[in-house]
């Protein structure tokens, strides 16, 4: 039925089973835009935050996919700037899953503020000193960006390509693309830093304060770092997903592998500046707070983890994952790659998880005691509405779009279109 | 920027004094129209610009102990005006005067990013998670100087800065350019009964605040006093709420370090 729409000398699906899958995703994302409205008719008190934890799932969820959407502006870099022309097998991939989510990002923040139609007002009446300032307009000029980057590939729909105008456009568009890949490197740099930044200026909280370089805290340089580092393993990660979901061999295993090394070795330097930035902080910055590291692991009611979620989060999901993909070997492994990806995209995960949820946990004051929060169903339907909405998005472009140059040299159809 | 004449507006709340009575807090809700709920149980939940904690001393009868230490909005200096919850807000809702030292808070500024209560370790900024509703016939009662809030956006204590304005106007009009020190009192002061809580001007030697505080300016407001201490001095905050006991293990929990004890 909808062939025509399919590139030429690519397989897809039924239509019939393309529609069920997009009924059952459509579903959860109905889930979500229900919970929404609900948060948007009767307003923040549909979720579990409080006067003591004003930051939380959203606020997270917001930094994780920001973090994991890096591998955009990384392959980006990579490709356009730095030269690593095999990577544009995959940069088409890399563009797709930002732009995902980087407007999950924005959904999730528009339901996040307490006055929506005031969100504005942090462009209109920007503090120039506040770090969600800088991520504001950082964050809008490049999603604008990554719309820029994403429009040459709806363009090049096989229907849409006949259409000399969208022909010639996105023609054009691809050549001028390393001007749009620079400026995206140049804006991600700034806002993943603020990101990083947006804890680390807290000099009111000892857990997320960090000392630094003029005004920026050194999470400012650790949240880019790691996002250019597990960026392209969220990437890769998605692409063995779509792989296994898809059933075929989407992107050639050289093209996988230099882009697995790359964030191999940013993800091990970026652990070893993680690993001095936590001594540092642990053996300096709070004892000059009047706190010890213990403090911050210690007597927190409801969970039994202690240390544990730092040992995780450095250890199991920085340096393992680190160590595996710097190695040949590991990355030859299908299977050992995709566990050392996993893992640094949960390490990700997990250091915007500590650095947002702690933060609000730990208590300050000597006479008061830990926060605890558990979020309501609303807020987790919104949460996971932004993943729906990204499954879709994927969908649609994988049926509808060349996404992968290779697809068709790597899954030859016998006399086909 | 710091003028010579600029005042820093401050408190100074004897605890050997406070009984907990807690009458500070209801002055401070009906002056600052604060919002309440039917129930309002969860404090987490609930606004209270002046909020009164109970403190214990941790020991068995008879060594108990206990104190209550009401707080309102630190209004934190930082250094040169660089206080934990300004400097964050993305709208410029929220702002320091270098003229009275108070932190303001533009309730119609606000959009509800919740950053400065993140910033905040005082937890002195509060949400409204829920739109005002006042009980039949209390809408007459309330405050006409200082604007009801809405949902979804901070709040905080003003040191009723209202009263400020009325004063200065006040004064204005008897051609006066400067306020005498009873003129501007905020509510927890007056409504205080055991007169535990001290309201003025710390740069002004002639205030009673000035005097109980002796704040040290050369180490940006450290009190002289023995029995003075102010919260989580040593983050930086720099705050203008200076407490006064005479208990040293009171005088300890203000700071982050008893936690080890």
């Amino acid at each position: 039925m909808d062939s025509a729409l399919i590139p030429k000398g690519v397989k897809r699906c039924p239509i019939g089973q393309f529609a069920v899958f997009i009924a059952v995703v459509g579903a959860v994302l109905l889930w979500g835009v229900v919970a929404m409205f609900l948060c948007y008719i009767k307003g923040l008190n549909q979720t579990n935050m409080n006067n003591a934890y004003g930051f939380a799932l959203w606020i997270w969820a917001d930094l994780a996919v920001i973090a994991l959407g890096g591998g955009a502006f990384f392959t980006g870099l990579l490709r356009y700037i730095i030269g690593k022309d095999e990577l544009k097998n995959i940069i088409n991939y890399a563009v797709l899953i930002g732009f995902v989510c980087y407007s999950s990002a924005l959904l999730i923040l528009a339901i996040d503020v307490g006055q929506p139609l005031r969100a504005w007002f942090i462009f209109w009446h920007a503090n120039v000193h506040s770090m969600l300032t800088e991520v504001a307009f950082c964050l809008t000029c490049y999603f604008g960006v990554l719309t820029i980057e994403y429009i040459p590939l709806i363009l090049e729909n096989r229907q849409l390509d006949k259409v000399p105008f969208c022909h010639h456009l996105s023609h054009n568009m691809h050549g001028i693309m390393a001007v749009f890949a620079a400026t995206g490197a140049f804006l991600s740099f700034f806002h993943q830093g603020s990101l990083g930044g947006v804890t680390g200026v807290l000099f009111g909280r000892p857990f997320g304060y960090r000392t630094g370089i003029g005004i920026w805290p050194w999470t400012f340089f650790l949240y880019t770092w790691s996002a250019a580092a597990c960026g392209p393993c969220f990437t890769i990660f998605i692409t063995r997903i779509t792989e296994a979901a898809t059933r075929k061999k989407l992107v050639k295993d050289n093209v996988i592998d230099l882009l697995a090394k790359i964030a191999g070795w940013m993800l091990l330097t970026y652990i070893v500046a993680k690993i001095i930035d936590t001594w540092y902080w642990a053996a300096v910055t709070a004892p000059s707070m009047g706190l010890t590291l213990m403090d911050f692991y210690s007597n927190n009611p409801g969970s039994a983890y202690g240390l544990w979620i730092l040992i995780a989060e450095v250890g199991i999901c920085g340096v393992l994952p680190a160590i595996m993909l710097v190695s040949g070997s590991v990355r030859r492994s299908p299977a050992l790659l995709f566990i050392a990806v996993t893992l640094a995209v949960i390490g990700a995960c997990l250091n915007r998880w500590v650095m947002v949820l702690q933060t609000q946990a730990v208590p300050v004051l000597s006479f008061e005691s830990w926060f605890t929060y558990f979020p309501s169903w609303q807020e987790i339907a919104t949460t996971i509405l932004p993943v729906a909405y990204g499954v879709i998005l994927i969908a649609l472009s994988y049926r509808y779009l060349p996404i992968f140059p290779q697809e068709q040299e790597l899954n030859p159809i016998e006399g086909g279109k | 920027m710091d003028q010579p004449n600029n005042k820093r507006f401050g408190m100074v709340i004897d605890l050997d004094k406070c009984t907990g009575c807690g009458a500070c807090m209801v002055a401070c809700m009906a002056e600052n129209n604060v919002p309440f709920r039917e129930d309002d149980t969860d404090k987490l939940l609930s606004i209270a610009w002046m909020r009164v904690y109970r403190l214990k001393n941790g020991k068995s009868f008879p060594q108990a102990e206990e104190c209550f230490l009401p707080r309102p909005c630190q209004h934190c200096e930082g250094h040169h005006g660089h206080s934990p919850c300004v400097s964050v807000c993305p709208a410029t809702a929220t702002d320091y005067d270098m003229q009275t030292g108070i932190v303001s808070q533009v309730p119609t500024r606000c959009f509800g990013c919740r950053y400065c209560m993140a910033a905040c370790p005082y937890h002195v900024r509060q949400f409204n998670w829920w739109d005002p509703v006042w009980p039949d016939g209390m809408e007459r009662s309330l405050n006409p100087d200082v604007s009801v809030r809405m949902r979804g956006i901070v709040e905080k204590c003003s040191f009723c800065y209202h009263r400020y304005q009325r004063a200065l106007d006040k004064a204005y009009a008897e051609g006066r350019r400067d306020l005498k020190e009873h003129e501007y009192q905020t509510a927890c002061t007056q409504a205080c009964p055991a007169g535990a809580i001290t309201f003025g001007d710390l740069n002004n030697p002639a205030h009673a605040v000035h005097k109980l505080a002796q704040p040290d300016m050369a180490h940006e407001g450290q009190s002289r006093n023995p029995k003075a201490f102010r919260l989580l001095e040593r983050l930086g905050t720099n705050t203008k709420i200076y407490y006064l006991s005479s208990k040293e293990w009171v005088r300890k929990a203000g700071d982050t370090a008893v936690q080890k004890a």
